[in-house]
């Protein structure tokens, strides 16, 4: 069994984001990215399937900028066995990227494709859905526990409502959550090693799709920010502001 | 120019978000019909046809679509979708889950959460967990917007008579199978709506501490949430989380215990009325948006929490 997953590059999760003056969008340069975390935890869970024997080979998948390619190299050093990159530059957007991995999943056959449930960034919550709907193949999106069964996948999925299991028929596509695993770090020999593991480069305008953006950002600001509010000195006070003066209880 | 609505329900009752949805729907345009899908659902029909914005409703009843699969779901919402210019739904685990294989299938670039609708072309959403608010106006003919249900009051419940009309079911999808779903039953309000929502995080210790939360909540006749961190923990089960990637709230109370305030936890609850903070970090990022602040060891501030609210001759509910 073949595992494809697919990673993406953002801007760092304890990077307090700043917007630019102009409202052209968020300040990138000389920020810290890192891999999209619940990608991790898509990675993570492939290699662990693979370490139980029960997947022949993990290929890491990124679509992004030349320095996106960083986001593979990071999963080739916690377990994956290759990596593909293509490239493409600006906003890719989820539908533009789909396409580009439905390309790709038609080149490698993969039994499945794992991802995170949502990018940190745009926070769209769309790309392993539309994937699926392209390949016209199950989806298991928000999975917490992945239980990999002969030819099947039984998922507990993380809904508003609780938890809900399903049984998937391979080939399928699963968007984890990050409750999934706890992704390993990488070790300074498996980083070395990663570093010989062949990345294969591509373009986006190779495999035929139309990256150009179909939703235009007119602008980006700050949310209104709070206004800043006090500090009491008891319980005592604080119930007495709740009910006088803000009146809420 | 007409909207459908794809009904958020559990076969017997509307998801009360559908009441918040149907109102960002009527503002893209006032031709708002809703579709139910489901299994044994006509009363749901009923109470959609009663929404007074809605002008039409669409039933698919289905043995298959009982557990609200979107491999099932996409296929019938995509063939309705010719006589419509926009397919909406509330931006929950349901909506995120099916709207992108519709919109895939339509070869649209579907608008995430949508918290405003500026014209039928142009919607704004939070990025970055909230930190930041994009404009964004689409190029697509037909157009695939889910929406943040607490940023749109819902609409009025009553009222309307609007018909209902069959629609054809399609096949069922046999690739992905339910076997089960592990539901909270409770008799707090629910998270997403309560007026009053009482959190606890990692500084709660302990699932059992949970307690001390419980016995505010009910005082205060409020749903309980949780950090990311509670939750990881095991303190306390999914449904409860708040946060990006969690659920999204603006109760006019929110009460924050043992709650560092990390930015992915604020994005699910800083849009509320008034924020009460209680921790014993000073520096805790959760003051910079508390309207009250706490600084206190919870384990002393709860309990005389308790004892302050029984003092009082009322309490909102």
């Amino acid at each position: 069994m073949k595992i494809l997953v697919a990673v993406k590059r953002v801007i760092d999760y304890n990077v307090q984001i700043r917007v630019k003056e102009d409202g052209s969008g968020i300040v990138t340069d000389n920020v810290k990215m890192s891999t999209n975390p619940p990608d991790d935890n898509a990675i993570e869970e492939a290699v662990k399937i693979k370490e139980a024997g029960k997947a022949t080979e993990v290929v890491a998948v990124t679509v992004g900028e030349e320095k996106a390619q960083e986001t593979v190299r990071k999963a080739l050093a916690v377990g994956a066995d290759r990596g593909i990159h293509v490239k493409a530059d600006g906003i890719i957007e989820p539908l533009a990227v789909s396409k580009i991995l439905q390309k790709i999943v038609d080149k490698e056959k993969p039994d499945l494709v794992f991802m995170g449930k949502q990018a940190i960034d745009d926070d769209c919550n769309q790309t392993g859905q539309m994937l699926s709907s392209l390949l016209d193949w199950p989806q298991a999106t928000f999975a917490s526990k992945i239980n990999v069964k002969d030819g099947k996948l039984e998922v507990v999925r993380e809904i508003d409502e609780g938890l809900e299991t399903i049984e998937i028929a391979t080939p399928a596509i699963v968007t984890c959550d990050l409750r999934l695993n706890e992704p390993r770090y990488a070790s300074l020999p498996n980083i070395m090693k990663a570093k010989k593991k062949p990345i294969e480069q591509l373009n986006a305008s190779d495999l035929g799709v139309d990256v150009a953006p179909k939703i235009q950002q007119i602008k980006v600001e700050e949310p209104p920010k709070r206004k800043a509010g006090i500090k009491v000195s008891s319980v005592a006070e604080l119930v007495q502001k709740l009910k006088n003066e803000a009146k809420v209880i | 120019m007409s909207v459908l609505l794809i009904a958020e329900h559990n076969n017997k009752e509307l998801k009360a978000f559908t009441l918040n949805a149907v109102t960002a729907a009527s503002q893209i345009d006032t031709d708002v019909h809703v579709l139910v899908i489901g299994n044994n659902c006509a009363d749901v029909a009923k109470a959609a046809s009663q929404l007074p914005p809605v002008k039409k409703v669409i039933s698919i009843e289905a043995a298959h679509y009982e557990n609200f699969i979107a491999e099932n779901f996409a296929p019938v919402v995509t063939k309705l979708a010719e006589n419509y210019s926009h397919i909406v739904c509330s931006a929950n685990t349901f909506g995120k889950n099916l709207m992108p294989r519709i919109a895939a299938k339509l070869d649209t670039s579907q608008i995430s959460d949508i918290i405003k609708v500026q014209s039928p072309d142009t919607f704004v959403r939070p990025i970055y967990a909230g930190n930041a608010f994009a404009t964004v106006k689409t190029s697509d003919s037909k157009k695939c917007v889910t929406i943040r249900p607490t940023s749109f009051d819902p609409c009025e419940s009553s009222g309307g008579s609007a018909p209902i009309e069959n629609a054809e079911a399609g096949e069922e999808f046999v690739s992905t199978k339910f076997i089960k779903r592990e539901e909270i039953k409770s008799d707090r309000p629910e998270l997403g709506t309560a007026r009053v929502v009482v959190s606890g995080g990692r500084g709660m210790q302990s699932g059992d501490n949970f307690k001390l939360i419980t016995s505010l909540a009910d005082k205060l006749n409020a749903a309980i949430g949780a950090s990311r961190a509670a939750v990881d923990a095991g303190y306390i089960s999914n449904d409860h989380q708040v946060g990006q990637t969690g659920k999204v709230v603006v109760p006019d109370l929110y009460i924050a215990v043992g709650i560092s305030g990390a930015i992915q936890h604020l994005a699910g609850m800083k849009e509320s009325k008034v924020i009460v903070a209680i921790n014993k970090d000073g520096e805790a990022p959760i003051f910079s948006v508390a309207d009250y602040g706490l600084e206190a060891d919870l384990f002393e501030a709860l309990p005389q929490f308790l004892e302050e609210l029984n003092k009082l001759n009322t309490i909102q509910k």
